[in-house]
Parts: structure tokens; sequence; C-alpha cells
């Protein structure tokens, strides 16, 4: 008898304290003057927008006496759309791809199908390409993606299922097979099919397989952002590391957008969007460049002409006809990437 | 008694076999141990005092890893007490009465060891996230479970749930309810009973459990890194933030991170053997 008791009163005092706990710290803080906005970023923006909240608060300050703190979240794009689109209480995103953003829209209706128009640029406000990052005085002599997919060459590139970045790397190795002379879908799909074989790990997130390249040093070659390859040679190891562009690229255009029903809800709209705007600030565009993603800014552009070298890019649109097509063809399930890869043994 | 302890001391010489066998196997032993277990401990710390002292103490008291520090300690300050609640409730239930569905809470008890923490933590999503069960209704009163502090905390409470419980059970049930029953019919009431007979003799199982508890709640990364959002200085625990750091090529600063949750494994290692050798003691 007395168990029967027991027993629901266990359940009942376990959920009491769960959800007594849920509320508590659940307080929003309204009412203050501050405001705070959440910018939930993919991985290697990490560097960038620590210096450009900075920047934008003190400019907003200046112009409104508001302080403003902008809280930041990293992670693989794929899975920070996730986040959001389970609740993550984003202001602003800023992914790696358009797709990721179009999931916000498609999945839970968070922002307008349109969104992609409401900025200049296809919303990107800073470009990059997707370049080679080799190790010192480049022993394997790669120079194109030809040589990616020869024999004893490892090559370093996360997973395109779960990474933006990946899909960026996989697209412009498809569309070098696609472009070059006597390309087609089938020998493009031969071309990535032999460049998989040639990677010993797939990590989740191009972090991830930045530092397994450079700190635990597996691979001959890591296709990279141009931006994250930078990093890697200009900040993190230098002189241990060589950049090598290839002849054909893709234009990576990372797009930003506000969150409507999230801003809409908190009442952050209007600082959401000067935040996004002034991105396209000559102040935005030249933190951009400093940390090396091509500014959209013609002016700030030719002051940096030095550091990005000229490559002949494709567009996503161009060649798959946008990323929702890219997506479904690639690396939805079933998609060619699934058709290919076959987990290597090492 | 005499001739029988003589027979097993032949024996254990015996096993003890050739000199050369032993020592063999304990260089084996301290070998196995040095490569895993002491040299990634000295890893951790050369690593985060590769720049010094100074590097070391701004890395630990950078706001965002005092608010990291902050998270995990209020996370295991709700968990532990829960669970150690919980924990014996469910262990004292489950060895002194028989009753329909005794099995399958036990089997429920060990559901957390059982299950991946990143499912757990995915679990949490499908019920508190905004696609999920509860998800439209949090939102329409403004509250945020997942992504929130209530979210982690929420982990923590699940994958630390059987720690208490399953070292109690065991101590419980040898025991048996022999000392129970006789004060019951010396008049004890079940309160006095329990404070007085059924814990004290099961003191050290719960302190056991609590101190296993609580290493596994502050050290917790798979489930609380999916139900985080990490956001960084609000949702992210002290595991979190030394990934955070890692993956900005931040080595010191994870390193010295790393080195809080080493210091507090040490010393859950060292309260851990003070409470066996009490516990042997008593």
């Amino acid at each position: 008898m007395r168990t029967q008791i027991l027993l629901p009163l266990f359940l009942a005092l376990s959920l009491a304290g769960c959800s007594k706990s849920s509320s508590d710290a659940s307080a929003p803080s309204k009412g203050t003057e501050d405001v705070t906005l959440l910018n939930v970023s993919y991985d290697p923006t990490r560097e960038l927008y620590a210096d450009f909240n900075a920047a934008f608060a003190k400019q907003w300050e200046a112009k409104h006496g508001q302080k403003v703190t902008i809280k930041q979240s990293h992670g693989g794009s794929g899975k920070q759309a996730r986040a959001v689109i389970d609740g993550l209480d984003a202001d602003v995103v800023t992914l790696a791809l358009a797709y990721d953003v179009d999931m916000l829209h498609d999945k839970a209706q968070l922002i307008p199908q349109n969104w992609q128009t409401r900025l200049l640029d296809n919303s990107a406000p800073y470009t990059s390409t997707i370049v080679f990052v080799v190790r010192k005085g480049n022993p394997k002599g790669i120079k194109d993606w030809e040589d990616l997919v020869k024999e004893g060459v490892s090559v370093i590139t996360p997973n395109p299922k779960t990474s933006g970045g990946a899909r960026w790397n996989y697209l412009a190795a498809w569309g070098y097979a696609l472009r070059k002379q006597g390309g087609s879908e089938a020998t493009a799909q031969a071309f990535i099919e032999k460049l998989f074989r040639n990677v010993p790990v797939l990590d989740s997130g191009a972090r991830g397989s930045t530092t397994t390249f450079a700190e635990r040093g597996l691979g001959d070659v890591l296709i990279a952002w141009e931006n994250e390859a930078f990093l890697l040679t200009k900040e993190v190891g230098k002189d241990k590391f060589e950049i090598v562009v290839p002849s054909v690229s893709i234009l990576a255009e990372p797009p930003v957008t506000v969150v409507d029903k999230n801003v809409d809800k908190r009442g952050t709209r209007a600082v959401a969007e000067a935040y996004l705007q002034y991105l396209y600030s000559d102040e935005g565009q030249e933190l951009a460049a400093k940390h090396y993603y091509r500014p959209r800014s013609q002016a700030v552009a030719a002051k940096h002409a030095a550091l990005f070298p000229k490559v002949s890019l494709f567009t996503i649109a161009d060649v798959f006809g946008g990323w929702k097509k890219a997506q479904a063809a690639h690396f939805d399930d079933g998609g060619v990437f699934d058709r290919i890869y076959v987990p290597q043994a090492r | 008694m005499h001739p029988s302890t003589l027979v097993l001391r032949r024996r254990t010489r015996t096993l003890g076999g050739p000199a050369v066998i032993r020592w063999t196997l304990i260089g084996l032993a301290l070998l196995f141990l040095g490569v895993f277990l002491v040299v990634p401990l000295v890893a951790v710390f050369t690593f985060a005092f590769q720049k010094g002292w100074e590097a070391y103490a701004a890395a630990i008291s950078h706001p965002e890893a005092l608010s990291a520090m902050r998270l995990t300690l209020t996370a295991a300050a709700i968990a532990v007490p829960l669970n150690l609640v919980f924990g014996v409730a469910a262990a004292w239930l489950i060895a002194r009465f028989r009753f329909p569905g005794r099995s399958l809470l036990i089997t429920l008890i060990d559901l957390p060891f059982s299950v991946s923490p990143v499912i757990a933590g995915l679990i949490f999503v499908l019920m508190f996230g905004r696609q999920g069960w509860l998800g439209p209704w949090l939102a329409e009163h403004d509250l945020h479970v997942i992504f929130a502090v209530p979210g982690i905390v929420l982990a923590t409470v699940f994958i630390t749930f059987p720690f208490v419980a399953r070292e109690v059970l065991p101590v419980m049930q040898a025991q048996g309810s022999d000392e129970e029953e006789a004060a019951l019919t010396l008049g004890a009431s079940g309160w006095r009973m329990f404070w007085r007979v059924t814990l004290p003799k099961v003191k050290w199982g719960v302190i056991y459990g609590v101190i296993l508890c609580n290493a596994r709640a502050m050290g917790e990364f798979g489930a609380v890194s999916v139900v985080s959002g990490h956001v960084r200085g609000v949702t992210t625990t002290l595991p979190l933030h030394a990934e955070i750091l890692y993956n900005e090529y931040d080595f010191v600063g994870a390193f010295a991170v790393a080195s809080l949750l080493t210091l507090l494994a040490l010393v859950t290692l060292v309260v851990k053997k003070y409470v066996e050798w009490r516990s042997v003691a008593s």
C-alpha cells in the first residue's frame, strides 16, 4: 500500500524540482536600458565577430547612448541553424551558407522566404573562397585540384553532411571537375569519389578539420576557407604552413539575416538591423578584410588587393542552380555524397 | 586454523611465480598507468602553464571562464541534492519493498547509464525545443528551458540520476531490514526509524554516491553540449568552455580550464579515498 503512494510521490517530487528550476532562471531581463543581441554564427567567424562586436557596440553607444552587448554562439553552420530552429533565441544569424538560413524559414517560419534579398549582395557582406593549405615547402607538390586525387596524398576536409564549410569544399571540387575540359556530371562524380578516398578522417566542423591538420598533424593538404587558411598560416602556425590557391574555385557567400520572429518578440529589431548594416560600412568591411574575408566594398577590396590573389570564381547559382538544388542532389540522404563516400579504414 | 593458513601462504607464494614474471607484470601495469593516466595529467598542467603563471591566471579569471565556473557549480548544486533525495528514496523503496513495477524502476534508474549522453540531450530538445512537445506552450509563456540554464541543469540531473541510487542500493540490500523492523516494533515512527537506523547504516554509500554524482555533474559534456546552444558567457559550462577555447587556438586557456576540471577530479579522488578509509574504519 505504502509503496503505491510513494512512487507517484517521487515522480511528482522530481518533476516539481525541474519545473521550479526552469522558471527561476528564465526571467527575461526587460525594462533595462541596456540591450543584448545574440549572434548565432558558424565556426571560423569567432575572431571576426569578437572585433566587430566591440566596434559596433562603440559606434551604437556613441550614436544612441545605449549600451549593447553582443553574445556569440559558434559551431558548425548546420548545427547552429538547427539550434535556432529548436529555440535558440538568436537575434541575428551569420551562417556559412544560404541553405542553412533557408531552413529557418522552411522548418520554423522564423524569417520570410525572401530573406536573402533584404540586404545587399545576397545578404553576404563579405565573401571567401576555398583554397588549400599544405605543409611548409609543399612536400607533395600540390598545385591544383588534380593533385588532391593522386595516390598517397592525404586530404583533410570536414563532413559535408554536418559542416557548411565542407559543402563549399565539396562543391568547389565538383565545379572544378565539371568545368574543366571534357568534364561532365559523370567525371565530376568520379573525381569527387577519388578525392574522398584520400580523406582519412571527416571532422564534423571546419574548425575541427583545421585542428586535425594543424595540431594533430594529419594529412598533406587541408581544404579550407581562405580566411581560415590565412588565420592558420599568419597567426597560428607561422612558418609551418603554406597556402596554395587553385586555378578555379567557388565564390563562398556566407549570408547574414535578422531572425524576425525573435527580434520582434524581444523588441530588438532596430539594433539587430543596424548591427548587420554596420557589416557593410567601411569599418565593418575593414574588419572583414583584417580577418581575411574578402570585402564586398570595391574601395576596401582595392586597398587589400595584395592579400587576396585573383582566382577564377564560379558561384553556386552558376554551376548548381542554387543551394536547394545542390543540397538535394549532393548532401541529402541518398544523395551523391552518400553514394560515393566509403569510410577509410586507417 | 594453523595448518590451513600455512597451506594458503604456500599457495600464494607459488602463485606469485618467479620474480621475473612478477616484476614484468608490475612494470607493465605501471607503464600502462603512466601512459594512460600520468602523462595526460602532466600534459594538461604543462600546457596550462606553458606561457607562465600570469597567462594561466588570466585564462581562469576571464569573465567567460568565471561564468562557466558559476554555471557548472550551479548545475551541480541543483543536480546533486535532487539526485541525493531521489537516490536514497529509490534505493530504500527497491531494497525494502516488493511492488509491481519494481524491476521497471530498477531499469529506469539505469537508463541514463545505458543511453548515450548525446541522445539524452536530444530527448530534451525534442521535449522542450521550439518544435518539441512543450515548445509552443513554453514560447507562449516566454519560458526558456533548452539553450538556457534550466536545460543544462535538466541534462545534468538526468545524466547523474543513477549514481546515488546505485551506490546506496547494494548497501541497503546487504543491510537487511531486521534492525528497521526492530525499531518499528519498539515503537519508532517511520521517519525516526529512517533517520536513526536506516540512514546511519548506509551513510558511507550515500557519501560515496554524492561524490561520484558531483564529479560527473561537473564533468558532463555530451548531453550538456546538445542543450547548451553554446552562448559564450551564458550557457557554457567548464567542459564546453574548454572546448571553445581549444577551437580558438587558445591552448593555454583551454588547458587552464581543463586543469581546473582536473584539479576537481583529483580533489574528488582524495575525498573518495578518505571516505573509503573512514567507512572501512567505522
